[in-house]
């Protein structure tokens, strides 16, 4: 395109500036913005028509004034991608952050990447290994599967998502996931932690970092989970990696969704989100999975903390109504001092049931783990009614589930940082616990893996 | 004025045009790639578009060209065990031309404009045809013989009709003012098809899940909506319905929701036989996918493409019923337009039209006589899911002053792994009283007694459940402490059902009333048996009842119910004795 520079610019807001008179305009494309004082700021255009074009700018618009000259580069928001990006870490706009040169680009690829279409989509069926119990038994995670970790403010998330990245492995198999990573509006100590983490274990050369901290411009979020799948979809469908996307945290994101549809002077949806907010996180969500005749997927683990708690929040809401489950983190368990607090009876994952059993997990899994949530569920059911009538006077049975769950939480709940359980441990351990209750209660168990499995039927 | 213009002004899916002459809902190409888009809004000479497909790199001045249709379907053999997006393009063929992902600015025909079909012709020269008159027939898939009816608003004398295999375009017959007419035509997907009048429906479609055929009926050319928050199983109960429900024909409608589950759909369906024909779910099936990421104007369209689909059907005098998973996600692409359109909001953003929209989509059901003079239906199944699962939001608000019946999934019971998870305190249906004169005919003379009957039970269960929140069951009377069980027997027994069991996922009426009947007989004999001074535990311990609880997973099983509930009662009675 032409390098003309305007200086038109009319009226300056928020994350916005307006300007007239230009050459026709195309939607969606790029721009650049030259300070007064030679800097150089990068923007989109969200609105372009005869009369006034909109650009939403991702540095901020700090510095801008009327006579800020403002440059059209006739095309669309693209990354270069090569597999040079693997071991690398970029900035929330796809610049090097770690030193490094640029990246040698093999290709540009459009960073709203388009949407897999339904028929060319592969069920997801293999079952990863995160050597966390509460994940592998009770919301088993699948390749391909967008499975999120619904968090708060001050529980241990990050630790469980980065446990999580280490110890993921496809059953029987070495092969290694690269790690996507993309940090959204965190503080810089959270990400030393994560980069620390990921050098101490070595993780960090099979990884890509795309980092946003919570003192960079807030609009640049909207782009930096695209960049990061747009990196993730390259390496995964054109380079057959298997691939890792985490992503922290959601609820920025969403924050900063709201912050330019405010400037825009949009109707709000709930609570101030725009209205397209679900359009918009199932653009980002629905780029996990894994099509026909590509060898490598993508799997998406995003974090999102929840503002008070609060499960029906829009960002949790809208999020569950696009990800095949969630994983629940709960304050409660957190405070008694479990590591990992997963609250299993929120969480689930809807893939489970194409991915365990004898061929791929074992064969009594399901049969095993039903049985785990139902007889926690019914125990933390019973704390509410012991509290009120006293442990005397529950019967046999209540009194076993209720010791139960204090066992599931202490025992099969509980494991350390870098325990990694493999999938036989997890359930052996489950057949034990269980076997404190009476057989009789234990309806949900198959007569033939109890005669298998039981310790009481075992050496 | 002309049809050409040029593209004013670019904002997401909604674009202007000024200098071209258009009419509201004219299809209009956009650009230099000549986007798909219709008229939703005119302004002096600018008109406004929204566009089926990704606008980013689409700049003012481009042309934009008004096609003068409306937004239409092609309706003819091959529509069944297609998947379309929500504009009705195969999602088969777009994988051929554009590979994996979908990209923009491709066309492609509803379906295979070569393929031959077997057209026999029904009605000879000299005849007299009217408008939606069937004129010969094609055997589209093994189960359903799609008839070839007259187009509505055309009819006259045949001059020519012939029998042979044509492709959908050939003209098969004239009429002496000159009409030709195809195996396929279009019609315009916001207009409802013609019919001759609408009757109140008699007749239940049987779904084959026993609290909605038992407590809850739908009948043929009834609506339903089901709203639930995530996790609760709308997904799963929708998929139910499109499995094992009566109906002939069924256009499910995956609207803006996972890419996934479209694909778990498209897996099972195939391998899946039809509990009604014994012939594969596909050979009746259409299926309607767009996804959440699909373009928001497409799954605005996706609706109307599935209903106008459902009503060519019902016009050839089939039952159809329509799922549409989820409504809300429709809703919201009409939020989406309306604020790019900058209108006046209503509640919670949502255009003040939204209600008259959900209204005039669920009028597109029913039960009618059709312009041949057959009878024919459609029923409509729609998702909702409401934000926190709180249904006081205007989604779920029109849906419930307009639907006849709620089945409303519960995330508590959901958490208890019970499913369906459809709460039976807050449920509820207005067919039983049209229906019951079927139910009595066909099933048995006291059914609508038996379901008072039961609702009543599980009544009087969540009240006495209060009382044992606070003291516990063992301080209850030994009357109610029965009443408990028998109610625990019914929503263990029989309103639980996994949807996933070969056997248990389908369950005739016949089997729902034998069922009932056993656990009223256990009640009964119980009663009996505890006012003779047996124990309550040694009534409810008896090995016979947990046979029969646990033999409803066998095949078979409606021809040994009477059998063991016979057992059952020797055993109850003999509990007396042993006190």
């Amino acid at each position: 395109m032409s390098g003309k520079e305007y200086r038109t610019i009319t009226d300056v807001k928020g994350p916005l500036v307006f300007l007239n008179k230009t050459e026709p305009v195309a939607f969606g494309e790029i721009v650049q913005l030259r300070m007064s004082d030679g800097s150089m700021k990068n923007g989109q255009v969200l609105d372009t028509s005869n009369e006034i074009v909109v650009v939403q700018v991702f540095e901020g618009t700090a510095g801008i004034n009327l006579s800020t000259g403002v440059k059209f580069m006739g095309d669309v928001f693209k990354l270069p991608v090569s597999e040079g990006l693997i071991g690398r870490i970029l900035d929330g706009a796809g610049r090097p952050r770690d030193g490094g040169p640029e990246i040698v680009a093999d290709q540009k690829d459009d960073i709203i990447g388009a949407a897999i279409n339904p028929f060319s989509r592969q069920s997801p069926h293999d079952f990863i290994q995160t050597g966390v119990s509460a994940i592998d038994c009770c919301t088993t995670l699948v390749r391909g599967q967008k499975l999120p970790i619904f968090s708060a403010s001050g529980l241990p998330h990050n630790d469980i998502a980065l446990q999580i990245a280490r110890q993921a492995s496809l059953k029987g198999s070495d092969e290694e996931f690269i790690v996507v990573f993309c940090a959204m509006g965190i503080t810089a100590e959270e990400y030393n932690y994560f980069r620390t983490d990921l050098e101490r274990t070595g993780a960090l050369e099979n990884a890509v970092l795309f980092v946003n901290l919570a003192d960079d411009p807030a609009v640049e979020r909207i782009i930096t989970p695209r960049l990061a799948l747009t990196a993730a979809e390259y390496l995964a469908f054109e380079r057959d990696y298997h691939v890792l996307v985490i992503y922290t945290d959601m609820t920025n994101y969403c924050d900063a969704l709201r912050q330019i549809g405010a400037a825009r002077e949009e109707v709000p949806g709930r609570r101030g989100y725009p209205g397209y907010m679900y359009t918009d996180l199932a653009m980002l969500y629905e780029r996990a999975g894994i099509v026909k005749g590509k060898k490598g997927s993508i799997t998406q683990f995003p974090i999102l903390t929840m503002p008070g708690d609060d499960i029906t929040h829009p960002i949790p809401d809208l999020s569950g109504y696009i990800t095949e489950g969630q994983i629940v983190i709960s304050r409660e368990l957190h405070q008694q001092g479990i590591y990992p607090p997963i609250n299993v009876l929120p969480s689930l994952s809807r893939l489970m049931g194409s991915c365990i059993g004898e061929e791929t997990t074992r064969e009594d899994h399901k049969s095993v783990s039903d049985q785990m949530y139902a007889a926690y569920a019914q125990g933390r059911e019973l704390r509410g009614l012991v509290a009120i009538v006293g442990e005397d006077a529950l019967n046999e049975r209540d009194k076993q589930l209720l010791d139960f769950s204090a066992v599931f939480e202490d025992k099969f709940l509980r494991q350390g940082r870098d325990e990694d359980r493999t999938i036989e441990e997890t359930l052996d351990l489950c057949w034990n616990l269980l076997s404190a209750i009476d057989l009789k209660y234990l309806v949900r168990l198959d007569q033939k893996w109890i005669e298998k499995y039981h310790p009481d039927n075992r050496e | 004025m002309s049809d050409e213009g040029t593209i004013f002004r670019v904002s997401g899916p909604v674009v202007t045009a000024i200098g071209m002459e258009a009419g509201m809902y004219d299809v209009v190409r956009v650009g230099n790639e000549g986007l798909m888009g219709e008229v939703i809004e005119l302004h002096g000479d600018k008109a406004v578009i929204q566009v089926y497909e990704d606008t980013s790199g689409i700049r003012p001045g481009e042309p934009v060209r008004n096609t003068r249709e409306t937004l239409s379907v092609a309706l003819g053999p091959g529509l069944l065990t297609q998947i379309y997006d929500g504009i009705q393009r195969p999602l088969p063929t777009l994988e051929e031309v554009m590979g994996v992902f979908i990209t923009r600015g491709v066309d492609a025909d509803a379906f295979d404009l070569e393929r031959k079909w077997t057209f026999e012709a029904t009605v000879a020269v000299g005849d007299e045809v009217g408008s939606g008159q069937v004129i010969g027939t094609v055997q589209e898939t093994e189960t359903i013989v799609h008839k070839i009816m007259v187009p509505p608003g055309k009819g006259g004398i045949i001059k020519s009709i012939e029998s042979g295999d044509f492709n959908v375009t050939h003209t098969v017959c004239t009429l002496e003012d000159g009409t030709e007419m195809q195996m396929m035509q279009k019609w315009p997907v916001r207009t409802p098809r013609p019919y001759q009048q609408k009757y109140a429906p008699d007749t239940p479609l049987v779904t084959g899940m026993r609290i909605l055929d038992f407590l809850f009926p739908l009948a043929k050319g009834g609506t339903a909506g089901i709203p639930g928050p995530f996790g609760s199983g709308k997904t799963v109960t929708q998929q139910s319905l499109a499995k094992y429900s009566d109906a002939q024909i069924v256009v499910y409608i995956g609207c803006g929701e996972r890419g996934n589950e479209m694909t778990e759909v498209l897996d099972e369906f195939p391998h899946l036989i039809d509990p009604n024909t014994g012939k594969p779910l596909m050979n009746r099936t259409v299926m309607i996918a767009n996804t959440s990421n699909m373009p928001v104007a497409a799954r605005e369209a996706s609706v109307y493409t599935g209903i106008t689909i459902a009503e060519y059907f019902r016009d050839m005098g089939y039952d159809v019923a329509l799922m549409a998973d989820s409504t809300s996600r429709w809703a919201e692409a009409m939020r989406e337009i309306s604020s790019r359109l900058e209108e006046m909001p209503g509640e919670e953003g949502y255009p003040a039209y939204l209600s008259s929209r959900i209204a005039e989509f669920y009028e597109r059901a029913g039960r009618v006589q059709t312009l041949d003079g057959d009878d024919g239906s459609i029923t409509v199944i729609g998702a909702v899911s409401p934000p926190g699962g709180d249904i006081s939001e205007p989604v779920s608000q029109g849906t419930l002053r307009i639907v006849k019946v709620f089945w409303g999934l519960d995330a508590g019971l959901a958490r208890q792994r019970h499913f369906p998870a459809i709460n039976w305190l807050n449920s509820y249906s207005l067919y039983p009283q049209s229906l019951n004169q079927w139910f009595r005919d066909n099933i048995a003379q006291d059914f609508p007694e038996i379901r008072t009957e039961i609702s009543g039970l599980l009544q009087v269960e969540s009240e006495l459940q209060e009382i044992v929140q606070l003291v516990g069951s063992d301080a209850l009377p030994i009357d109610q402490q029965l009443t408990l069980e028998v109610a625990r027997m019914i929503r263990e027994y029989f309103l639980q059902q996994n949807g996933f069991h070969e056997v248990d996922a389908f369950c005739s009426i016949e089997q729902q009333y034998a069922m009932v009947k056993a656990i009223l007989t256990f009640q009964e004999s119980a009663k009996n048996a505890i006012a003779a001074g047996a124990q309550l535990d040694d009534v409810v311990n008896v090995p016979a009842r947990s046979n029969l609880i646990r033999a409803r997973f066998e095949k078979g099983y409606i021809d040994v119910i009477g059998e063991m509930v016979e057992k059952m009662v020797e055993e109850i009675a003999a509990t007396v004795e042993e006190n």
